[in-house]
């Protein structure tokens, strides 16, 4: 048997272990995948938006603006507070509500509901928003998200679960205006 | 001795150790980098192991769960022997790590030490600051309490702005639909585990370069560095003027590093740990987050850019920042190291760090915020409701009671997001106020609806009394010719 020989056999094997290697490599990295974006191809369970009640329709007086407090749908035990996120609830009359997602559509700090002014004002950047969830001025683009709603026995639901950003598809707040202006009273 | 030798001796035999080190901490250098310019990437490296001695101590006693981290961090603060020291030591040190890691930058750029043949030290660099701020980032997210849950709320609202990626990218990022336990599980992997690991690898490679490449020697004004020339030119300046590293310029460094540190555990023992501030609860709404100090810039950023700029600035911004950064050494590989001869370089310092100074101090006072509590909370002063009517105090109710104070200050009291209103009837006619307050505009919010036309009265009589004693109010002056008797009926000639 002569050198050369040798070494060409054995870099061959070398080659077939590295392909080997690459083969398990690639098949392992499929599991590994699907595990690391498991929060982004939604492989799980329970839905990312379920109903979820607000409670009884008589904690909302008709004119009113009100906070409601929900717990999301897919929550662990270990999450503490973080299983509850917080709404506005606007009852207009007895049928119709309007429910805005906390977030400011700015950069999602709480927005805050001063019924004496009619406003909804954020703490961090100064957005405002009128009472209809529309925006009022500030570096918020567009109005308030705002959740699907239905009514069943009396009882207020709203369809959430997921974190509404500047990207969320935007409730009818959004599409009432979204440049700013607002026809005046 | 004897024995501490012979013992060193067997070890030696076998780790084959002694040979190579000696090597490395007595490679030469020239003798003017022997210098209190010098020290900063020394003194960056022991506040890093400095930072992953405390953090190995703190997730002895931290329980990364939503639910409990906050409690564990109550508990740290003031159930554990000097926990709240532990805590300050590791809070302060990622402020001390931020600030020496861009000193040590700038003066690797003033003294274009990444010019060839340095530029992949430099690049390598840079990646070493973007894991700094990332664990500076994720470290607060860890202090799980309301500044850290609103801020990552800001981190994703920001990601969601990426064109079609956008939403997933915060699914990623949060680890599910909402920010909660899943959240501050994967920032605590990556705070402890990842970022820490690439760290210690890059950091490895920075060192590796420095010494294989040897220190950036002094920069004087008209040695110009060429790719041709300049190994050669090195060589020789080592070889003529070098100096053995050990113990010719370390003293410096060592002395530095001890300062550092020494100043680090003063600091951390007078102002304490940071925070947390309130629980992480989603259902408190009375909060203002703020984010930590080296994030306050981006804070005041977003504030004062027009509303469509801020999009393209948020996403191409970084890019191009980076880019710029990452490009820097293979535009400029050559040429003049002095700073002396470098004015564009000094002046873009300087010009950064005015600019980032400015915005960190105005995030400190953060006018553009409405002030949430001063319509119930900051009175209106004295001097503008003394020798008042009925009227123009029932008009000062309303401002108070519609929250224009939250806006408005009157006598430096009140919010900053509006203008002062102590001159405004100097600037507005009566016709105007009303106009401003019923239609809003000039990012004012339109009054219109929840004002009665009573009250717009009242406020705007209120209105027309702010300004200085003496000075007539702004009044419209085709009003005046309007209301004065006419003399002349419309369509006769002038006499």
């Amino acid at each position: 048997m002569t050198l050369p020989d040798n070494l060409s056999r054995r870099a061959m094997f070398v080659k077939l272990g590295i392909l080997f290697n690459g083969i398990i490599a690639a098949l392992l990295a499929i599991p590994i995948l699907r595990y690391v974006l498991s929060s982004v191809t939604r492989a799980r369970k329970v839905g990312y938006e379920t109903w979820l009640p607000l409670g009884s329709l008589d904690q909302f007086p008709a004119g009113q603006t009100r906070l409601g407090t929900f717990c999301n749908p897919d929550v662990q035990p270990w999450d503490g507070k973080t299983a509850y996120s917080d709404c506005w609830v606007r009852r207009i009359d007895d049928r119709t509500f309007q429910v805005f997602a906390i977030n400011c559509m700015h950069l999602g700090c709480p927005v805050r509901w001063f019924p004496q002014s009619g406003l909804f004002m954020c703490p961090c950047h100064g957005g405002v928003y009128y009472e209809d969830g529309a925006r009022a001025s500030g570096p918020p683009e567009r109005g308030l998200f705002e959740y699907a709603y239905k009514i069943e026995d009396r009882k207020l639901y709203i369809k959430a679960g997921e974190l509404p950003t500047p990207a969320s598809p935007g409730g009818p707040a959004a599409l009432i205006d979204i440049s700013g202006k607002r026809p005046c009273a | 001795m004897r024995l501490i030798r012979q013992i060193g001796e067997w070890f030696d035999e076998r780790l084959q150790l002694a040979a190579t080190l000696r090597e490395t901490v007595e490679h030469p250098v020239p003798r003017e980098t022997a210098s209190w310019f010098y020290v900063f990437g020394s003194a960056a490296l022991v506040v890093f192991v400095m930072q992953i001695i405390t953090g190995i101590m703190l997730a002895v006693i931290y329980v990364p769960s939503a639910g409990e981290a906050w409690n564990s961090l109550q508990t740290l603060n003031h159930s554990i022997a000097l926990g709240w020291y532990i805590r300050a030591l590791h809070g302060w040190g990622s402020n001390f790590m931020v600030a020496i890691v861009l000193i040590h930058m700038v003066q690797v750029f003033l003294f274009g030490a990444f010019k060839y043949p340095r530029e992949l030290t430099w690049i390598v660099g840079i990646f070493l600051l973007l894991m700094t701020l990332g664990m500076a980032f994720s470290g607060q997210v860890l202090r799980f309490d309301q500044d850290a849950f609103w801020g990552i709320g800001i981190g994703a609202s920001i990601s969601s702005r990426v064109p079609i990626m956008g939403p997933w990218i915060v699914n990623l990022l949060l680890g599910g639909p909402i920010i909660a336990g899943a959240t501050l599980s994967r920032f605590f992997a990556l705070h402890v585990f990842v970022i820490p690991g690439m760290l210690i690898g890059f950091i490895g490679l920075h060192l590796l370069m420095v010494l294989k490449l040897g220190i950036n020697e002094w920069p004087m004004p008209g040695r110009i560095v060429r790719k041709s020339t300049y190994l050669k030119e090195y060589h020789e300046l080592i070889k003529k003027d070098g100096i053995p590293f050990f113990p010719g310029a370390v003293y410096k460094d060592i002395f530095f590093a001890g300062c550092v540190l020494l100043t680090l555990a003063i600091v951390a023992a007078y102002f304490g740990p940071f925070g947390p501030s309130g629980r992480p609860d989603p259902t408190i709404i009375q909060t203002v987050p703020r984010p930590d100090y080296f994030f306050l810039w981006l804070y005041a950023l977003l504030s004062l850019l027009p509303p469509q700029m801020e999009t393209p600035a948020l996403l191409i911004g970084p890019v191009v920042a980076l880019l710029f950064l990452l490009l820097l050494p293979f535009l400029f590989g050559e040429g003049e190291k002095s700073w002396k001869r470098r004015p564009i370089a000094v002046l873009t310092i300087l010009l950064v760090a005015v600019v980032l100074g400015t915005f960190t101090d105005l995030a400190g006072h953060a006018p553009w915020s409405p002030v949430m509590d001063a319509w119930s909370g900051d009175p209106i002063p004295q001097q503008f409701l003394q020798k008042r009517s009925a009227l123009e105090r029932q008009g000062a109710l309303i401002f108070q009671l519609k929250q224009c104070h939250n806006c408005h200050a009157l006598g430096e009291e009140g919010g900053k997001r509006g203008p002062a209103l102590d001159n405004v009837a100097l600037l507005l006619t009566p016709d105007q106020l009303i106009r401003q307050v019923i239609q809003g505009g000039g990012n004012m919010p339109a009054y219109g609806k929840n004002l009665s036309p009573p009250e717009t009265t009242a406020l705007v009589a209120f209105l027309k009394t702010l300004h200085p004693a003496g000075q007539q109010p702004a009044r419209d002056a085709s009003r005046a010719v309007a209301e004065e008797p006419a003399t002349h009926p419309p369509g006769s000639k002038n006499p």
